[in-house]
């Protein structure tokens, strides 16, 4: 069996790639996929935990399955979002929609 | 679950059933020609689903229960789902003339606000992690819709985008701790996980115990963000610009009121272990909230953004009250200041926000400069911002005074000098600012051909309870502090 350590190190690696992401990118729509970067990161943590250290139960599992439906819905939210800023200025770059500051 | 439960979840099957005939009757009447009469009764169909919700409340009152597997209906969640539904409803009367001629949407507004109602009542009773997770999601993303509503405005939408990218990340961190509390201990159960972490062997051999740490920092992103504490603030001075205000006046209170409950209840039952090593962050984290919160409200000139950076300010206030909690036995000694400085910030920040409403509805102005000579335009308005104001500062007669008394008074006892001497200091400044606006309205005079400000009615109500009930918490506080008191001496898990 791969042994518990690696899925780690793969969902941190997973995961401090999702924040660059989040953190670099410019387009909002290239923020999100970074989200969702840090979203898979946390199943695969959620499930290899739970083959390897649960006491009982499902519950690693249908964690992950309600994160990935949560992620779902978030996106929807969010490209809705993006879709109506974007019929307003033309552009989701991040870096252009400042009209607030201070 | 039996019958019973259902008792107990009351206030949530109302407001769900609430919220969905509110959106039903909405598209029953938007389609219908002539029933713009019978939909400008939406917002009081809303407010009695709240006031119904509010009895619903009372079959949870006393005791600590556990309600199928993963809520617990105890006081200290009826304290803050109280609390939410009040703040809801007078955001709603807020909302009512702040809507027309901005959008034709209204009905969806308000079944939107009771969904969020529900959101904070999931989650401030929420004993499982994955319940806790679903809660404030099912918060954040009702909000980010309530943040972006007015399409057409350019400000509503940046400020959702904002809102939104800030958020999704934070929860993703979140949610990146509550995975690794999951590891450490195989269960998601706050009270499976807090016997896990009391009965961890330490040093060598500990197992995987140590993620508790990591897990501790992740948390705090994500509950640091509903809460506006920095460094997980930048997004609430924008937000809360350009969001509609009432959705501004419900983010800067029920929703960072939902931040803080959640952080208690994780922090305190669960984590109560490594009490130590969260202390010393909170502290950290509370001392450069309410600095740069402060230092930034100085050089403001717009009225919500000087009101947004004040709140982070407050965030950074009331997180001494939880880093100055110390435990014996199941009792928090010194955790009801948190508890009566929220109720009483609730009241204050709503009342100076439909402040704002009543001033933005007639004008369309949110700059300070605009609000000279108010005091000549609408004497009332003037007085009451003037009363919510001094409240904020914390000069007495005020609930807020009795808020900064009981969580420095807590801080004093656990002998945090250093953090005390820092909160006075920062107390001065943030008067300065506050004190700024109060000269604005009183003693400089109006800009020519300025006209008397009107109110709408349900403004009026809006503004009425607000300031009867932030002078009443400052000058007969007795009852809060009962009740604040009793909310969390039965904060325990069983």
């Amino acid at each position: 069996m791969v042994p518990l350590t690696w899925y780690l190190v793969l969902a941190a690696g997973l995961f401090c790639i999702g924040v660059f992401g989040a953190l670099a990118r410019k387009n909002a729509v290239g923020v999100l996929m970074g989200v969702e970067l840090m979203l898979n990161a946390v199943n695969i943590n959620l499930v290899a935990f739970w083959r390897h250290t649960a006491v009982s139960g499902m519950t690693g599992q249908l964690f992950a399955i309600f994160v990935i439906t949560v992620a779902a819905a978030e996106a929807a939210v969010g490209l809705a979002l993006f879709i109506a800023i974007y019929r307003q200025r033309r552009t989701v770059n991040v870096e252009e929609i400042d009209t607030m500051k201070g | 679950m039996n019958l019973t439960d259902l008792t107990y979840l009351l206030p949530e099957l109302i407001l769900l059933l609430a919220a969905t005939a509110v959106f039903l009757l909405d598209l029953l009447w938007l389609k219908r020609p002539g029933a713009e009469g019978k939909r400008a009764l939406l917002p009081y169909v809303a407010l009695v689903g709240l006031g119904l919700a509010a009895l619903g409340l009372i079959p949870s009152l006393g005791g600590v229960r556990q309600v199928a597997t993963m809520l617990a209906a105890d006081p200290f969640a009826v304290f803050f789902k109280a609390l939410a539904i009040i703040g809801v409803a007078v955001v709603i009367l807020t909302a009512i003339p702040y809507l027309r001629g901005r959008t034709p949407y209204r009905g969806e507004f308000y079944a939107l606000l009771l969904a969020v109602t529900l959101a904070v009542c999931l989650a401030v009773g929420a004993t499982n992690l994955v319940l806790i997770y679903l809660g404030m999601e099912f918060l954040s993303i009702t909000s980010y819709v309530l943040v972006g509503f007015l399409r057409h405005d350019c400000k509503s939408g940046e400020a959702a985008l904002k809102y939104f990218l800030y958020g999704a990340t934070a929860s993703a961190v979140m949610l990146y701790g509550m995975s690794l509390l999951y590891g450490a201990t195989g269960t998601t159960d706050l009270g499976g996980i807090a016997a896990a972490f009391a009965s961890a062997p330490q040093g060598a051999g500990a197992g995987l115990a140590w993620l508790g740490t990591p897990a501790i920092i992740l948390l705090l992103a994500g509950f640091g963000f509903k809460a506006s504490l920095v460094p997980f603030h930048q997004w609430a001075p924008d937000t809360y610009e350009g969001a509609p205000t009432p959705v501004t006046a419900f983010l800067s209170t029920v929703s960072k009121a939902t931040g803080f409950a959640v952080l208690i209840r994780v922090f305190m039952v669960v984590l109560a272990a490594m009490q130590y090593q969260w202390t010393a962050l909170l502290i950290a984290v509370s001392i450069v909230t309410m600095t740069l919160g402060n230092l930034t409200a100085l050089r403001q000139t717009n009225i919500k953004r000087l009101l947004a950076y004040s709140s982070i300010a407050q965030a950074g206030y009331i997180l001494i009250g939880v880093a100055a909690v110390w435990m014996s036995g199941a009792t928090f000694t010194g955790l009801n200041g948190v508890l009566i400085y929220l109720f009483a910030y609730l009241f204050t920040n709503v009342g100076a926000f439909a402040v704002v409403t009543a001033v933005e509805s007639a004008t369309g102005a949110t700059e300070v400069k605009d609000y000279a000579g108010l005091v000549t335009r609408s004497p009332w308005l003037a007085g009451l911002l003037f009363v919510f104001l001094i409240s904020l500062a914390g000069i007495p007669p005020t609930g807020g005074f009795m808020g900064k008394f009981f969580v420095f008074g807590a801080a004093v006892q656990q002998r945090l000098w250093v953090l005390v001497a820092i909160a006075a200091v920062n107390s001065v400044i943030a008067a300065f600012y506050y004190l700024n606006v109060v000269r604005y309205m009183f003693f400089t005079p109006a800009e020519e051909g300025a006209e008397p400000i009107g109110v709408a009615w349900p403004l009026r109500g809006a503004l009425l309870v607000t300031a009867v009930l932030t002078l009443l918490l400052g000058l007969a506080p007795g009852p809060l502090i009962t009740w604040a008191t009793h909310s969390v001496q039965l904060l325990a898990l069983r």
